[in-house]
């Protein structure tokens, strides 16, 4: 019965807040605070007329794509050779590209920095961003394929080598599709993470603001706060789509494969 | 024999310094159902996957159709597996598991589908072509991954313990059918097992491997009745073994066995070879009798007692011990109308033929 109340509880802690972004977006006033005044659509038009906000979408969105894309590329590749190959210090470099994970996002924010300025003299853009972003998303996608290519029957690959495919075709034919819902979780997460990623973009980021930088500097400005509000209940309700459409796909992967469902992000 | 298709010679394979194959020569003939067997860690699914390209040899040759496979991907080779978790497309239906290695074959689409028919049919699974592959019992996902390599009429069909994963009926079932299917292709097929029943019902002819190396081949009554060594006889059903000495007198063996008394062993009693000194004489439990009438002619008789008794409906198992012998020797009765089912404790007449006698080296 506690552990019941306490479940309650934390869920309206959890999720309260977030409730109260699509109340005030929809309040017509400035002011963020109780009583509510009356409904409108007016902070999503003001949304629709800033040219600045559309430029850092775009710029967050192209980042996270090609975030999403490099990542789940260098996921592919490190999560078919953990699975595949046996080789000398496996486990501790498995380990090493894990660690981002933990790792303070301002620590790898302020070390990329001074890398990207100091030592490698690169001027800072879109371009310093995707790499941060990626460098902090392998590590997801890798976790998320490492799942995906580790159910997979080796003597999948071995059957169809021996009917006649060379091991490109094999990949092409038989591991791809099958680790497909694997692949689109972890683009969809990568793509995700990239997006609402703040900290190292604000580090990062050069004469071009991501989203969450662009947002972080309305503050300053009280009465933009309700677009702001606006801004945050479209990212709640597409990040709650991406997430169904990622779990969607974790389980018709899990279904075609034959496997039992174990647990997943929903 | 007729032609080899198979030609093995001085095969090794080393896995870092674990020797997993040694020195294995062996010739296996076209159209022949060639078995593998020995215990789990014996080499045998190595030898298997060394033929289809999957492993390396270290040392040795291998050539199949008379072609040298040194450095031959398993595409380019005209074997095809089946193989023990029958590695079914999950991705894939019936019909386009079967017609996935027909993709490189330059079929026409009509062609194609004909041939996927037919194989089908052939292993009995005619109209299951749409069939979803995770909607397959185990027996049908072994029939499909039969058909999906026999469609491409390799010469040489592996078979990676195709049956361990069914249950007994199932299993006793793909027995026959899979020798049905052997000679009606008339292909190559060389089958791995831990299960020497299996081996015995299915072979032409059967190698017996034990740690890396083949200890044994022969076709299986020879196998059965004539095993060269002490581990082989022990591998292959049930064999009781006694103590004796030996000594070799012009073509034939005078054995004074313990407990048994003196008997004369032919040439073709002792498989591995003449033995003189210390030996082992081995004797199978149906080739001992207990006596419930006379003894027929010319066989030799010794009176002991039931020690234990395992009834198993068509027969009975006893175990009966002689004087001067170690052990108890095992037996088996056939429960024939009138044949009483000794109880234990029971005074019983054992009795044997010569000829059932093999003499193995200690």
């Amino acid at each position: 019965m506690s552990l019941r109340v306490y479940a309650i509880a934390y869920l309206v802690f959890l999720y309260a807040p977030i409730l109260l972004l699509p109340l005030f977006a929809f309040n017509d006033s400035t002011i963020i605070a109780f009583p509510l005044k009356g409904f409108t659509f007016g902070w999503f038009v003001e949304l629709w007329e800033t040219q600045a906000l559309h430029d850092a979408v775009k710029n967050s969105l192209t980042i996270a794509v090609l975030t999403a894309v490099f990542s789940t590329l260098l996921g592919i590749c490190a999560a078919r050779a953990s699975a595949k190959y046996q080789f000398p210090f496996k486990g501790a470099i498995m380990g090493l590209i894990m660690v981002p994970l933990v790792l303070p996002e301002i620590i790898v924010g302020v070390s990329l920095l001074v890398v990207v300025v100091q030592i490698l003299d690169w001027n800072l853009s879109m371009w310093t961003v995707v790499f941060a972003h990626v460098l902090i998303c392998t590590p997801f996608s890798i976790a998320i394929l490492n799942g995906a290519f580790q159910n997979m029957d080796t003597s999948l690959e071995e059957a169809a080598q021996d009917l006649g495919e060379t091991p490109l075709s094999t990949f092409r034919l038989v591991t791809l599709p099958l680790v497909a819902p694997g692949i689109i979780s972890s683009l969809l997460i990568s793509f995700t993470i990239s997006l609402d990623e703040f900290i190292i973009a604000f580090f990062l980021t050069g004469s071009e603001p991501t989203m969450p930088v662009y947002i972080w500097g309305l503050l300053r400005f009280p009465q933009k706060l309700p677009a702001v509000m606006a801004l945050g209940t479209i990212l709640v309700v597409l990040s709650i789509v991406l997430l169904v459409v990622a779990e969607y796909f974790r389980r018709r992967g899990l279904a075609r494969a034959g496997l039992k469902d174990k647990g997943g992000f929903l | 024999m007729t032609k080899p298709i198979i030609e093995l010679s001085g095969v090794e394979k080393y896995y870092g310094d674990y020797h997993a194959l040694r020195d294995i020569s062996l010739n296996i003939a076209e159209g022949e159902f060639f078995s593998l067997l020995g215990p789990s860690g014996c080499g045998k699914t190595t030898l298997l996957r060394a033929i289809a390209g999957f492993e390396d040899v270290s040392a040795g040759g291998l050539h199949l159709g008379g072609a040298d496979m040194a450095g031959v991907p398993p595409n380019k080779r005209p074997t095809n597996m089946v193989f023990q978790s029958y590695a079914i497309f999950p991705h894939l239906n019936v019909a386009e598991n079967v017609a996935f290695g027909l993709r490189k074959r330059g079929l026409s689409a009509a062609e194609r589908d004909a041939k996927v028919v037919e194989a089908l049919e052939m292993v009995g699974l005619g109209g299951y072509g749409a069939r979803a592959a995770h909607a397959l019992s185990g027996g049908q996902r072994q029939r499909v991954a039969l058909a999906r390599a026999l469609v491409l009429q390799p010469k040489v069909l592996l078979l990676d313990e195709p049956l361990s994963a069914l249950d007994k009926k199932m299993r006793e079932q793909m027995q026959g059918e899979l020798r049905r299917l052997q000679r009606q292709v008339g292909i190559t097929f060389i089958l791995v097992t831990h299960d020497q029943e299996e081996a015995l019902i299915m072979s032409d002819r059967i190698a017996v491997m034990f740690e890396g190396r083949i200890a044994q081949v022969a076709a299986p009554q020879e196998l059965y009745r004539r095993p060269k060594t002490r581990q082989v006889a022990d591998f292959i059903g049930v064999m009781n073994f006694l103590p004796a000495q030996a000594r070799v007198v012009g073509d034939a063996t005078e054995v004074e066995i313990a407990g048994l008394g003196a008997a004369t062993l032919q040439p073709d009693q002792c498989p591995g070879g003449p033995v003189s000194g210390a030996a082992q004489v081995g004797i199978r439990p149906e080739l001992l009798t207990l006596l419930y009438d006379a003894p027929a002619p010319g066989m030799s008789v010794a009176e002991g007692e039931v020690v234990e008794q395992s009834y198993y409906g068509d027969m009975t198992y006893y175990d009966v011990a002689l004087p001067g012998v170690p052990e108890p020797l095992t037996l088996s009765m056939k429960n024939t109308v009138g044949r009483p089912v000794l109880d234990r404790g029971a005074k019983a007449q054992v009795a044997w033929d010569a000829r059932a006698l093999v003499l193995l080296s200690d």
